[in-house]
Order: C-alpha cells, then sequence, then structure tokens
C-alpha cells in the first residue's frame, strides 16, 4: 500500500461493523440477503424464503422483490426509502460456462420507472461467495461512505471515506491497493462506484470492477441504464466492495456439477470453432455490428434521423481492432471464452482533468460507438474512445449521453438552441470537440451541461418553455420513452421492433427484444399476432438471463453449426437447452423450457405492476415518439422517398400530385394507427387488459396475487 | 425474376448466392441460405447458380447488441 493510499484509509472513520458466520452456497443460494441502511447505520441479514426462490428466482427478481416492499407509491428516486439492491441469481458464479457472472441492479429511477440494469464484473458472483443473495441499500449517509464486505473473515463495515477520489478510474484503483494484501489479492475485491458526472446529471451509471490479472489493471463494467449511479452517489455512497478470495468451480453449490461441465464443454468448442466465422466477439466484441447496422441502414445518425453513412465505415471494427489489445482473455468473468470485454490499452487522453495520461479504456461497445459517435454525426474513432473513458469515469451512461447529445444537437440546428444558450458551444452535429467539452461540462455539473444532464425527457420541456420549442416537433425527435433514452438502433422500418422498444418495463432499451432482423430482413412475423408473440416469448426469454445472473451474449451471439436445420433457429434451441441443463444442475431442480418461460412471465408482470403502483404501467406510456415509427421531417422521407412511396401505394394512395409534406401526414397516420393495432394484439398475448394492466386471470395463473398486487390491478379492470 | 425475402429482384444470367447477397448487402454473418427449401452450404455461397423464378430465403439469426 503505497503512502497515499494509507493517508486514505487513515481517515476512514467506523460508522457500524457486522460480523457474521460464514455460510456456504447450496445450489446456488446462500439463502440470506445483506440489508444496510445509510441513514442509521443498520447492517443486517434477511432471510430468503423458499417462496422468494419459487417467485422470483433471483437477479431482478429478488430486487424487484426487496423494492416492492421498501417503497410506497409515493416515493421518488431521492428519498431515503429508494433502494439500490444487487443480486446476481442462482446460476450466478459458475465458471464453467461462458457469460455466467451477471449483476442486477434494481432501483427507483430518475426516469420515474422501476428500473433494473445487468452489468458484467466480478461483484454479484463474489457478494454471493462472501454470504449474500443481494445487497439491498436504503436511506442516505451524511458524508461520502464505502460498505466493504469481508467474505473470508466474515464482516461488513460502513466507513466514512473521505480522501478517496469519486472519478472511477481512480477510486477503483486506489480501493483495489488498499483492500488487497498483495498483488495477487488483487484479483479478489470487486468494486461499485459511480464518478462526478452520477452526482451532476440524472444519468449517472454504475462501474463494477474486475481485476485483468494479465493487464495489472482494474476493469470495469457497466450498468448502465436508467440513472441508478446517480441514485447512488444521492445516498452518498462511494464505494461498495466485497473481498472474497477461493472461487473454485463448485463454489457456487451445484446439485449436478457434471451438467455444467457437460454444457460449458459444448459451448466452450463451439465458441473456439465458430466465433471466427461468425460475429468475431473474440477479437473485436460488440463493435462488429457497427458496419452491419450501416450496411442494413440500421445505424443512427444524426438523431435517428438516417440510418447508415459514407462515413460510418471510419467506425468499423477493423478500424477499432487496431486500437483493441488482441489475444488477451478479455472474459468478465472466470471461464467466459467469449472473451467480449475488448479493452484500447495506453491510450493517451487529450482533454479534461486527465489529458496527457495514458489510460486503459474500457472501449468501444457497439452502443457507445453508435450513440457518441454515428449518431451525433461523429465518424473519429479516437474521439469514441476518449468519450468513452470519460463517461466511464465520470459515471455517465453512454447511450443516454449519446442519445441526449444528439437531440440537443438536431435542436440546435433547427434554431431552437444557439450559442447564447450553450455557453458558446458550436453544437452542430459532428463537432467533436463541442461534444467532449459538453461531455465535461455534464460530467462537471456547469454551463450547459447542467441542463443536458437533465436527460431528453426534462430537456423537452425546458426547450419549450424556456427556448421557444414547437412541443409536437420536439416531442416527436426526443428519443426517450419512460424517461429513459432510446439505444442505439433505428426502428423506424420494424413495426416489432418499435413495440420491442416501447413495450418494455424500463424504456427503450433492447435487452428484452431486438426483432429489426426477424422482421424487417427475414419477414417471418408478417401478421400482428406474429409480432405479438414474438414480443411475448422473447422478452420473456431474455428476462430470464437477468433472474439468473447470466449474459445474453452467449445464447445468439454463436450458434452452432446446424442451428439453421432446427425448427426454430431464432430461439437457438440446443442453447436454450444449455440453460435448462445450467438451471437443473446447480439447484436440482427439473424444468422444462416452458416453465423457464413461467418463471421470467412472473417477474415480469410483476415488474409491470411495480410500474402501475408508482404511477406508470398502463397504455399512454406505451406510446413512443414518431421518430421511432417514421419519418418527422421531408428531409427524411425523401432520404427513403422510394420505400414510403411504395408503401403508401401498398395501402392504397395515389400519391401522384401528393406533396412530400402531404405524404408525410399520410404515413404517419397509418403507422401511428398500426402501431396502436399492435399493443392490442400484444396485451392480449400477454394477459393484460386493453389499456396495458395485467388481468386478475393473468397474476392468479402466476401465483402472484398478493393481496397488494390485487388490490392494486382491481382498480384497473 | 426471382424472390429474395419474399421481395421481388431482378433475375440476372449466371447470378450465384453470394452475388445476390453482395446485391442486397447482407454482410452479416449469423445468416442461412435456403433457395427453393434447401439449405445452401455456406462453402457454396460463391459457386452456387440462382435459376430464373428461384425463391431465396436469407435468414438472419438475431444477435443485437
Amino acid at each position: 500500500m503505497t503512502a497515499n493510499i494509507q493517508e486514505m484509509r487513515m481517515a476512514h472513520k467506523l460508522l457500524a461493523r457486522m460480523d457474521y458466520e460464514l455460510g456456504k452456497v447450496e445450489k446456488g443460494y446462500t439463502n440470506r440477503t445483506l440489508y444496510i441502511n445509510l441513514s442509521d447505520n443498520t447492517i443486517k441479514s434477511k432471510p430468503v424464503t423458499e417462496q422468494m426462490k419459487e417467485i422470483f428466482v433471483g437477479g431482478r427478481g429478488f430486487g424487484l422483490w426487496l423494492l416492492w416492499n421498501a417503497v410506497t407509491g409515493n416515493t421518488k428516486w431521492n428519498d431515503p426509502e429508494n433502494e439500490i439492491i444487487i443480486s446476481t441469481g442462482p446460476i450466478g458464479g459458475i465458471t464453467q460456462y461462458p457469460g455466467a457472472g451477471k449483476s442486477l441492479v434494481v432501483s427507483l429511477s430518475p426516469c420515474g420507472s422501476v428500473m433494473d440494469s445487468n452489468v458484467g464484473g466480478h461483484f454479484g458472483p463474489l457478494l454471493k461467495f462472501a454470504g449474500w443473495d443481494a445487497i439491498e441499500v436504503q436511506g442516505k449517509a451524511e458524508n461520502d461512505v464505502i460498505v466493504y464486505i469481508d467474505g473470508n473473515k466474515g464482516y461488513v463495515t460502513i466507513e466514512e471515506a473521505p480522501k478517496e477520489d469519486v472519478d472511477s478510474h481512480l477510486l477503483v484503483e486506489q480501493l483495489t491497493d488498499m483492500y488487497a494484501d498483495s498483488e495477487e489479492d488483487k484479483r479478489n475485491i470487486a468494486i461499485v462506484s459511480a464518478g462526478r458526472g452520477a452526482e451532476n446529471t440524472l444519468i449517472g451509471m454504475l462501474n463494477f470492477s474486475f481485476y485483468d490479472v494479465k493487464r495489472g489493471v482494474p476493469r470495469l463494467k457497466q450498468a448502465g441504464r436508467g440513472g441508478i449511479g446517480t441514485v447512488f452517489r444521492d445516498k452518498k455512497i462511494k464505494a461498495l466492495v466485497v473481498k472474497y478470495a477461493g472461487v473454485k468451480g463448485d463454489s457456487n453449490g451445484p446439485a449436478d456439477k457434471q451438467k455444467l461441465i457437460n454444457a460449458g464443454i459444448k459451448l466452450h468448442k463451439e465458441i473456439h470453432d465458430l466465433d471466427k466465422l461468425q460475429n468475431r466477439m473474440r477479437e473485436v466484441g460488440t463493435a462488429h455490428l457497427t458496419e452491419i447496422m450501416n450496411d442494413y441502414d440500421l445505424l443512427p445518425v444524426m438523431n435517428y434521423k438516417y440510418g447508415s453513412h459514407p462515413d460510418a465505415v471510419k467506425l468499423h471494427s477493423e478500424v477499432f481492432k487496431k486500437y483493441f489489445t488482441q489475444g488477451m482473455p478479455d472474459g468478465c468473468w472466470h471461464g467466459c471464452s467469449m472473451a467480449c470485454a475488448k479493452a484500447v490499452d495506453n491510450f493517451t487522453l487529450k482533454t479534461g482533468p486527465y489529458k496527457g495520461q495514458k489510460v486503459c479504456v474500457d472501449a468501444a461497445e457497439y452502443e457507445t460507438i453508435a450513440g457518441l459517435g454515428s449518431n451525433c454525426g461523429i465518424f473519429d474513432p479516437e474521439y469514441v474512445i476518449e468519450a468513452n473513458f470519460y463517461c466511464d469515469t465520470y459515471g455517465l451512461d453512454t447511450i443516454s449521453t449519446g442519445t441526449l447529445i444528439a437531440f440537443i444537437m438536431e435542436c440546435y440546428e433547427a434554431g431552437i438552441l444557439n450559442k447564447e444558450i450553450t455557453g458558446g458551444l458550436d453544437l452542430r452535429f459532428g463537432n467533436a470537440e463541442a461534444a467532449m467539452e459538453l461531455i465535461h461540462q455534464m460530467g462537471n455539473g456547469v454551463g450547459f451541461g447542467k441542463i443536458a444532464g437533465l436527460g431528453v425527457h426534462r430537456m423537452k420541456k425546458i426547450f419549450v418553455e424556456e427556448y421557444g420549442a414547437d412541443p409536437n416537433f420536439v416531442q416527436d425527435i426526443g428519443m426517450e420513452l419512460k424517461g429513459l433514452e432510446y439505444s442505439e438502433y433505428v426502428s423506424k422500418e420494424s413495426l416489432a421492433q418499435q413495440g420491442g422498444y416501447a413495450l418494455t418495463n424500463k424504456g427503450p432499451q433492447h435487452d428484452e427484444a431486438w426483432l429489426i432482423f426477424m422482421d424487417m430482413v427475414n419477414k417471418q412475423i408478417p401478421t400482428f399476432e406474429d409480432k405479438a408473440e414474438a414480443l411475448f416469448y422473447f422478452p420473456m426469454f431474455r428476462t430470464w438471463f437477468g433472474l439468473n445472473g447470466l449474459c445474453k451474449l452467449p445464447w445468439n451471439d454463436i450458434e452452432p453449426a446446424d442451428n439453421a436445420t432446427t425448427d426454430e433457429p431464432a430461439k437457438v434451441p440446443e442453447h436454450v437447452q444449455n440453460y435448462i441443463d445450467l438451471f437443473n444442475g446447480v439447484t436440482g431442480k427439473n424444468i422444462t423450457k416452458e416453465e423457464l418461460i413461467l418463471q421470467s412471465e412472473r417477474v415480469y408482470n410483476f415488474q409491470r405492476i411495480f410500474n402501475l403502483k408508482m404511477g406508470y404501467g398502463t397504455r399512454e406510456y406505451d406510446i413512443p415518439p414518431y421518430r421511432s415509427m417514421g419519418p418527422v421531417t421531408v428531409e427524411e422521407y425523401e432520404s427513403r422517398a422510394e420505400r414510403y412511396d411504395n408503401q403508401l401505394k401498398e395501402i392504397g394512395y395515389d400519391i401522384e400530385g401528393m406533396s412530400t409534406e402531404e405524404k408525410v401526414k399520410a404515413l404517419r397516420k397509418y403507422r401511428e394507427d398500426q402501431y396502436q393495432k399492435l399493443c392490442d394484439a400484444v396485451y392480449k398475448r400477454r394477459g393484460w387488459t386493453s389499456n396495458g394492466v395485467p388481468t386478475l386471470e393473468t397474476v392468479k395463473r402466476l401465483g402472484i396475487d398478493f393481496p397488494d398486487v390485487v388490490e392494486l390491478i382491481s382498480k384497473h379492470q | 425474376m426471382i424472390k429474395v425475402n419474399k421481395e421481388a429482384m431482378e433475375y440476372k444470367e449466371g447470378i450465384t448466392v453470394q452475388d445476390v447477397l453482395n446485391e442486397k448487402k447482407y454482410t452479416f454473418r449469423l445468416i442461412t441460405v435456403v433457395v427453393n427449401g434447401k439449405i445452401v452450404p455456406r462453402d457454396e455461397y460463391s459457386s452456387y447458380k440462382i435459376n430464373d423464378g428461384d425463391n431465396i430465403d436469407v435468414i438472419h439469426i438475431m444477435s443485437g447488441g
């Protein structure tokens, strides 16, 4: 420990300590959760009941159940009653199968809704092996604190920690150094942190660390969506730290380890043999998507106006590959051979408080490249890497940052904003320098950054009330729903994906459904009923990963060689069977693929009802901004004139003599009507009323007919 | 005329599966090509000749980031 770190440690003031019996993980569970209240420094253990496991499974499910019991319908995100809950899930922590180290974070979001966010790194599994299925943090501290969990000695502390930095890349290094007994011990430490930007904006995210042994540095993965980092800093949490040494292949206490081994061997071989022919995740991670989205006209360009750009070639994966250090074991949990967490080493920063320093940047995922890059009309890979670094260390969600800057840029070019309002920033599309300066302002809570950091939803109101913007225009182009900024795909030509984004619990994040190819390219779901079935199955299937501590990428970013010959190749049936084997192998249960969906249905519907409790969760909140559904402006229409003209002709319009404005209006009427019909079909398939509320029959069937649930939804039947 | 993913496309004498993929800019790697109900192996894309009137499905597996 260096002198500087010692000084930081000496400045800690112990506020509370709880010693606990070290337990054992049995069949994926420790059967207890850790509750912490920062207002009165309570630390206590709560039991996990069989009902919790049966109905909520783990991960997101546990988070939702614990939060439901902690808040009322009037609780706001910055009330002390709000909680942050982190949990992995019964399968989380196994080492035999790729992608089994995820944590799920649940909280009331500054967006207004009940938020869940998933993240890699080591925290969730090490928390479990330290003795806890979840950590639940309520209340607010008076001064910055660190919560430290020692999973080998069996104690938890709350300590005031005034001297450590707040920015994650420094904080995580300091705390890893502080709590490790040796260089070798560093791999046993995992940290949750945010950054200065999470204090100064509503789009703060959480960084979850894992120690990269080969590089000798801590690395960061992100629970990006939904502003939970802002909640974290509002509670004056500087960091959560867990230390556990001794991870082994049976640390998760599986009932039948051989099932895990068998499934793992199959997938490792598949990745080894086929990844380089398929998505090249081991070489470039999700960055492989940039050129594909550009080719298919799905890459967001200039606030989702367009789907491709000639300069997008500068952001292709072959460009980023030159920055990613190759041949490194880039998995974010043990045993992941998909190894897609790429990094740029020795990157010299050109701007900001760390200008001139060489850093390791956890960059770049597709969402960040598209969000900070093409969506802002910026096609400079080094800008993307630097912006990625600062978003990470400041604790800013790169998706929300990119989408909100894109919105600002369009408003600037439309004359709603000007240099007087932006404090001199020339925020036209493509101006990387101005965008970078805006990120620093957001991080520091100064200048126009204070307004930008509020997010698109709040900016719409401000731009109307204070700068005279046309409310219809900003509503149409402001790509947010339920308070959450859209992630980075152009859904305009895919009705199924419009629903995939808008009919979500948390808001327009693509983790529930990514149906663009199935709908737009393969044309496999032509009817409303087909789309409704897809918008039932895939959100339910994908929810399951978040109950169990799993990453979705090994499900369908690699496929078996014979997958095309199966009945339903989109589901990747062999991998579904792998997941069933993993669950049964860990828990000793004997679920089927139907029961897998049922597990998700329970939690999914519960989350929908939770949103209802918080004042959302009905049809009016499922209606997206028109930019996600079709061309708002004449220039957008004309960029795809042939496609749109053909559609108007197909639906019976004689477009001869129609102006483009008239065609925009006609197409809009048709598409908005189509979307309403989609809602009808989806609600019916999901077992909801025509207003989007789960029916009494549905909640009874699922076994979530708790008295307070029934009382709430009865008013909406 | 041929059909590719249910859309009409002009037929050119001698075109192969790969030519069709290039024309449609179907660059995604996780695809399966089915011509008249029969799967075409990946290593035959450059040699498999398409006939006038053929019905081609290029199935993309979903992915997404």
